[in-house]
């Protein structure tokens, strides 16, 4: 008995130390969410709000006592209801420890991998994932990285069992890393560290176009025969696919735009795209959407405006372009979780607060092809939502009290928590 | 009997003098040479600024015997008439490597996956570091170069001075007469003839250290001190680089630099020691000459002004910053601004493409302001001055060296041609002196027909144009040797035939007469006839004055690139109504208040207070904080880690401040007015930081703080196991190491310091000195740690020697033993949310900061990182959402407790009267992700402004735009481009790892 009483203080005490949040049951009653400030996701905002989602979808959105409540009630008044933020771009799940090689999966060897497909090195498990929801961050897409196409994404949400059970749309969309114009010489073989007008940059074009054709050839092949990379290429070349282009120079943008006219390429959507501000015409002409490089970086060019990272995803949203913001660079999962405060720090630099929450909640969804069922606080649509004491896009107030993916209740409880509490209670004996 | 004797010693003499030049002879009789050579009739510039007019040279054995004007002309005398020529010493070249090969660079990074370290040096009986090579002779590897000589000897050159480019303290080097068809014996003039250094490692040994430039700054100084040390005798072993460095003492000194700022970093090194160091610049003197002018350093000064980048591709053209722009706008006007500041400069081929560059250079200086005398005279009497060389070389008298140049026309001007250049009494034919100038228009008559003959072109490769009357003619002309001969097609085009007419010159250039060869064969007489300049003006005066236009130079900023103020920004009285006033006193956050800032400090906080002529500024609605200071920082450095020795206490990054990096001007649009610039965390025992203000524009000494705290980097962890790079060769590879080195560490300095206070004599060592300061109290440790145990470590082993660790920087794990650090007294400075990036971060947490604040530790928020530091402000927001720490004790996390923890916060960190104006004016509540620093004031002082920045932007764009129209025009007129180039530094963090060979 004794040693019984053991054994469950120490499954407790695992439990609740190490283990992984365990995900939620799925959403057995209605709840309402009355009195909140709804944040659409659209660029609207209702003051008074009521919110019912019921077997995970939404059932209606209005003013408060228009509409019936029905089941829970969370009386939720003076707080802040927003649609679950989406990450896109992200390695979330595929790399534990940047610095311990074992834990990584984000990049596979070869040049052209679109076969490499993401979802199944994603793991639902992460430490990083898991911080990811007490900040309102509820999806992600994960993106394999490297090569010149590195592999196709899917969208995950983040709370999940599996990578199956994760995922919200499975090979979403192929990742291209467009030729660099610039070459940048290797330090640390002595070089100049400077960069200079990339000399093969023609050469590397070329390359993809050969690729393309010889694609585009294979999947009309009837041979036994299967090439896998090219028959990868099928969803992009059919335009039922996304090609998401990493791209940053003007110049190399400009070429893509006309890449993708001469191939017939439908979805394709610019990611990182620093100078896409200049060339914000071309890019409207042509429905070509943008995944903004992450507002907390410092301007590329000594002479660039200092706020132009911060104030960059306003720019293209100013002239009409359809614009989310993403988070790769440096120590990209871990601070994922700061993308709300990303989208604030834009509005800090002259967006409207709405407008700045499209560029990661309805913005991300459209440009990501999944605003059918997540993005917007809209009828129809995955209960895919949180509640903060505040604003979420400011540090202060992002302060999260329930969560809900899929109309599932889910743990804001994570690592960090654990320990937080942990080490308070040592502290408060 | 006296005479007698006086004979006897002048036979003696002789006998001991020809003693010394006998050389046996086996293939003729003795033939020695004791006749002088004369040149007469020659305007003779016997130094840049004085004169002989129809002056006489008397040269005899490689040497000057005689300069004057009415002068006797010996008997034995070969006279050579030079009617009207000049006469220039032959220049000098005190900065090249002629004659010597460098060892090829071993390859690759010490840091590239899988490379060999040596973190011991490869020589016995040497200096324990291989990058100090004083014994270095470059005579053992010297080669007389011939062909290299001549093209020398072409541009001008009679003197070099070479050494082996290779090394932190390089040898001595060689003086080289270019006299080519002399012995070894009579070229070499001197085989020490200085000492040369540099910051750059030998390509002989891969020895790891000094990895950085500020380890090459320390190790120089304490070869200084070992050197000092060893003259005392008091050394058991032998130390031939010591020997030969204090044998080298009184050599010129010449330091190649090769940048401004590292000019001015060796000459601080210098100055320590008493050295005054020839320094080799970098052709950026001028950006902030008052800085090079405090050097009293004379300079060596090289030409190789940037070539105007290709902006004709627009999207390529994005790379050149401004900064780069305005270099190769602005270089051409270094020499004109050194000289006019009074700096004494010389000049060298070092780093020109090709020597054949050297003319073109000079004329663009000159075209930019240089005066002709003092380019003169930093190729002649400067470089001899240098060298100690004054009485020999540099100038034309009586017992110099018979190296000397005979021109056409003054040096430096358009038209002017070197003839020969004699060096050593020997001469070298550069341009036939004998070559008349023909240029004009002639009339020929030749078998009764009249031609006109028009030529041009350089004398000895002249051009001509034969015209029939209106029809012109092929033709070909060629000169040589007093001859001229002329063919040329006939006027009936169909016909291929051809006359030619031949000349010789002799005294009648106006006036030719000779043999003509007509198409049929025979032969006949013709005479042509110079005719009368026509009355349009000379073209040699329009070029000189009225249609060249001058250069136009953009003016010099501080810094010198984009967003570089006019004018230093100085202290403003400011009164500023009503604000909200986050105070970090005991009054706390003051509504609707006012501050009065007064010659750089606070003056007044309070109602309604009374402007007294401060300008007032309207603050309604804003907030006003004092400057966030970031406790960890690595931007505005030149260098981050000295990774070559697992201590380096020796180094410090003060010495390697980088005033220009643009981040001083980023951080101060987030409100960020000082820093600390931590050394990186490759080794245990890390540098010693610099604590700055961020004026920007300001250069580093300004920079710096006056009488800064003392701080040294300590670290902890997977960094200083190198687990994360290759090596696993250094101690110490374990956390169980760590703790021995520390301990080492402090006994050695321990047993230092009592060896030091015995009085007896000691070996200073830097690295122990800084120590002994540790176990004093008098230099604080800032040391990065991540995990717990290590942390707890550390402050048991400083107790164990009786002092306090005074923070713990990143401390991610500092909520585990915030208990412990609270007794201990040890500050925690960490980030606000970082981790995942490596196994110890793994259970850092974002509430850690809330939880030390809580257990009482003195609690900061730091950035490590050029981006993050930007927005430190929103940084310690995010302890209000983790851990529900106040707004106002946050928003100390970074202002008052960093001050504290770098002990400045009697200085800076709140608003009191009576501290340092340095205060943010934010748009909004500093802590909401929703603001933006208006205003960054330093001492009073306006650094950022939202206005003026918006303002600078526009001035940026027009700037460029200006300078790129210049661009495209040299483009277009046909002068070199260098393709589009961004210049990029590494981003600093505390992993990186940087290498300066």
């Amino acid at each position: 008995m004794k040693n019984l009483i053991y054994i469950v203080v120490l499954i407790t005490f695992f439990g609740k130390v190490t283990a992984q949040q365990t995900p939620s049951n799925d959403q057995s009653e209605a709840i309402s969410i009355t009195g909140a400030t709804a944040h659409i996701g659209n660029g609207e905002i209702i003051e008074n709000s009521i919110i019912i989602f019921e077997n995970g979808k939404i059932t209606a959105v209005g003013i408060n006592g228009n509409i019936t409540v029905k089941g829970k009630t969370i009386d939720a008044s003076g707080r802040h209801v927003y649609p679950g933020f989406i990450a896109p771009n992200s390695t979330l799940g595929l790399v534990e420890i940047g610095a311990v090689r074992a834990t990584d999966d984000d990049s596979e060897i070869g040049s052209f991998n679109p076969h490499i497909r993401s979802i199944i090195a994603y793991n639902a498990e992460s430490k990083i994932v898991e911080s990811m929801r007490p900040n309102g961050v509820l999806i992600a897409q994960i993106t394999p990285r490297g090569g010149v196409i590195s592999g196709t994404s899917s969208v995950v949400q983040l709370d999940a069992w599996n990578w199956e059970d994760a995922s919200i749309k499975t090979d979403d969309g192929v990742h291209m890393n467009w030729p660099n114009i610039y070459s940048q010489g290797r330090w640390w073989m002595g070089e100049d560290p400077g960069f200079k007008p990339n000399k093969k940059y023609t050469e590397q074009v070329v390359q993809i176009e050969n690729f393309l054709a010889q694609a585009k050839a294979s999947i009309k092949s009837t041979s036994i025969h299967k090439n896998l990379p090219h028959h990868a290429m099928k969803g992009v070349l059919d335009g039922s696919t996304r090609l998401y282009v990493h791209v940053n120079a003007e110049k190399a943008i400009l070429d893509v735009i006309t890449f993708a006219k001469e191939h017939h390429l439908k979805k394709i959507v610019l990611v990182d795209a620093y100078e896409a501000y200049k060339v914000v015409d071309q890019l409207k002409q042509n429905n070509i959407a943008v995944l903004s490089s992450r507002p907390h970086k410092t301007p590329n060019f000594e002479d660039d405006d200092y706020d132009l990272p911060y104030k960059n995803a306003k720019l293209l949203m100013d002239a009409g372009v359809l614009v989310a913001i993403q988070n790769s660079g440096g120590m990209e999962r871990s601070n994922a979780r700061n993308l709300p405060f990303q989208a604030g720090t834009v509005a800090a630099h002259g967006l409207d607060k709405e407008k700045a929450l499209q560029l990661i909640t309805g913005n991300s969804a459209k440009i990501l092809g999944i605003d059918q069922f997540v993005g917007t606080l809209e009828v129809g649509k995955d209960a895919t939502l949180f509640i903060s004491q505040g604003d979420a896009l400011d540090m202060r107030t992002n302060l999260l009290e329930k969560a809900f993916i899929q109309g599932r209740d889910i743990s804001l409880e994570s690592h960090h928590t654990k320990l937080w509490k942990r080490y308070s209670k040592k502290y408060s004996k | 009997m006296k005479k007698l004797l006086l004979s006897l010693v002048v036979v003696c003499w002789c006998f001991n003098f020809y003693a010394q030049e006998y050389f046996p002879k086996n293939n003729g009789v003795k033939t020695t040479d004791t006749n002088y050579t004369v040149f007469k009739n020659a305007i003779i510039h016997t130094t840049p600024s004085s004169e002989i007019k129809n002056g006489t040279l008397i040269i005899k054995d490689g040497k000057i015997t005689q300069v004057g004007s009415n002068i006797p002309i010996p008997e034995n005398s070969v006279i050579i008439d030079l009617k009207g020529k000049h006469i220039y010493a032959s220049f000098i070249d005190t900065f090249t490597s002629f004659g010597i090969k460098k060892p090829k660079s071993q390859g690759g990074s010490i840091f590239s996956p899988g490379a060999k370290l040596n973190w011991k040096a490869t020589r016995e009986g040497y200096y324990w570091n291989d990058h100090i090579r004083p014994e270095t002779s470059a005579l053992t590897t010297f080669k007389y170069d011939n062909k290299k000589a001549t093209e020398y000897i072409t541009e001008g050159f009679g003197v070099v001075n070479t050494h082996m480019p290779d090394g932190i303290i390089r040898g001595t080097g060689l003086l080289i007469a270019l006299n080519n068809e002399g012995t070894a014996g009579e070229r070499l003039l001197s085989d020490r003839s200085s000492q040369l250094l540099s910051f750059k490692k030998s390509n002989t040994s891969k020895q790891v250290y000094p990895t950085s430039l500020m380890g090459a700054m320390a190790l120089l100084r304490q070869v200084y001190h070992d050197a000092g040390w060893y003259t005392l005798g008091k050394v058991n072993t032998k130390d031939l680089s010591l020997e030969a460095l204090n044998r080298n003492k009184n050599l010129p000194q010449i330091f190649e630099a090769e940048s401004r700022i590292n000019g001015l970093r060796a000459d601080k090194v210098g100055d320590q020691f008493n050295i005054q160091y020839t320094i080799v610049g970098g052709g950026d003197e001028y950006a902030r000459i008052d800085k090079v002018k405090a050097t009293n350093a004379t300079y060596i000064i090289p030409l190789d002004f940037p070539e105007a980048y290709d902006v004709s591709d627009p999207f390529m053209a994005n790379l050149v910053s401004l900064g780069d722009m305005k270099h190769w706008n602005q270089a051409p006007t270094n020499p004109s601004v050194l000289s006019k500041n009074g700096i004494t400069f010389s000049i060298t081929t070092h780093k020109l493409k090709k020597l054949t560059d050297l003319n073109t250079k000079i004329m663009k200086a000159i075209e930019y302001g240089l005066d002709k005398k003092t380019a003169l005279a930093s190729l002649t009497t400067i470089p001899a001055q240098i060298l100690g060389k004054s009485d020999v070389l540099g100038s034309i008298k009586k017992g110099a060296y018979a190296n000397f140049l005979i021109t056409e026309n003054e040096l430096f001007t358009k038209d002017n041609i070197i003839f020969e250049n004699w060096v050593q009494g020997r001469k070298n034919i550069i341009n036939d002196m004998n070559i008349q100038d023909i240029n004009g228009n002639y009339e020929l008559i030749l078998a009764g027909k009249s031609y006109d003959i028009s030529i041009s072109g350089k004398p000895s490769a002249p051009k001509a144009e034969v015209k029939f009357g209106e029809v012109s003619l092929g033709s070909k002309i060629d000169y040589k040797d007093d001859w001229i001969t002329l063919t040329f097609t006939d006027a009936d085009t169909l016909k291929t035939q051809y006359t030619s007419i031949v000349t010789a010159l002799g005294n009648t250039p106006k006036f030719w007469s000779g043999k003509a060869i007509l198409p049929n064969g025979t032969e006949t007489t013709f005479t042509a006839k110079k005719k009368p300049k026509e009355d349009t003006l000379d073209k040699k005066d329009i070029d000189a004055s009225t249609t060249k236009e001058k250069p136009e130079v953009l003016p010099v900023s501080y810094p010198n690139i984009a967003y570089g103020n006019s004018k230093l920004p100085v202290p403003e009285n400011i009164l500023f109504k009503n604000a909200t006033v986050w105070t970090n006193e005991i009054d706390g956050i003051l509504v609707e208040t006012d501050v009065l800032i007064k010659n750089g400090k606070i003056s007044a906080v309070g109602k309604n207070l009374n402007a007294n002529g401060a300008k007032i500024i309207d603050a309604t609605g804003k907030h006003i904080t004092a400057g966030i200071i970031d406790e960890h920082s690595h931007i505005a450095a030149d260098a981050i880690n000295e990774a070559g020795h697992n201590s380096s206490a020796e180094v410090t990054i003060e010495d390697v401040v980088f005033p220009d990096d643009i981040n001083i001007y980023r951080n101060l649009a987030g409100g960020v007015t000082s820093i600390q610039i931590l050394h990186g965390s490759a080794n245990p025992i890390g540098g010693r930081s610099a604590i700055l203000k961020l004026k920007w524009g300001e250069n580093a000494e300004n920079l710096i703080y006056k009488n800064p705290p003392k701080f040294i980097k300590f670290a902890l962890g997977e960094n200083v196991k190198q687990s994360n790079w290759g090596s696993t060769t250094r101690f110490p590879q374990t956390r169980m190491g760590v703790e021995q080195l520390f301990i080492d560490y402090f006994d050695r300095a321990k047993a230092y310091e009592k060896i030091k206070l015995s009085g007896k004599p000691y070996r200073k060592d830097i690295e122990m000195e800084t120590i002994v300061e540790i176990l004093n109290g008098q230099r604080y440790i800032s040391c990065h740690s991540y995990v717990q145990s290590e942390i707890n470590m550390l402050m048991k082993v400083a107790e164990k020697y009786d002092f306090k660790v005074n923070t713990f920087t990143h401390i991610l794990e500092g909520y585990k033993v915030a208990d412990k650090m609270a007794a201990h007294g040890v500050g925690g400075s960490t980030f606000s949310d970082w981790w995942g990036y490596k196994f110890e971060v793994n259970d850092a947490i974002p509430y850690n900061a809330a939880i030390m604040h809580n257990q009482g530790v003195i609690t900061a928020i730091n950035s490590d990182d050029a981006e993050m530091s930007r927005r430190l402000n929103q940084e310690a927001a995010k302890s209000v959402k983790y851990g529900g720490v106040s707004e106002e004790d946050a928003l100390k996390f970074v202002t008052l407790n960093p001050a504290k923890l770098l002990h400045i916060d009697d200085r800076v960190g709140s608003i009191k009267v009576g501290k340092d104006a340095d205060l943010v004016l934010w748009t909004d509540h500093p802590l909401s992700i929703y603001t933006k620093a208006e205003k960054t004031i330093i001492d009073g002082a306006v650094y950022f402004d939202l206005v003026k920045d918006k303002a600078m932007r526009k001035t940026i764009a027009a700037e460029k735009n200006k300078l790129s129209t210049m661009m495209l025009k040299a483009k277009n007129s046909g002068l070199k481009t260098q393709p589009p180039k961004k210049k990029e530094k590494q981003h600093f963090k505390c992993e990186t790892l940087e290498t300066i060979n």
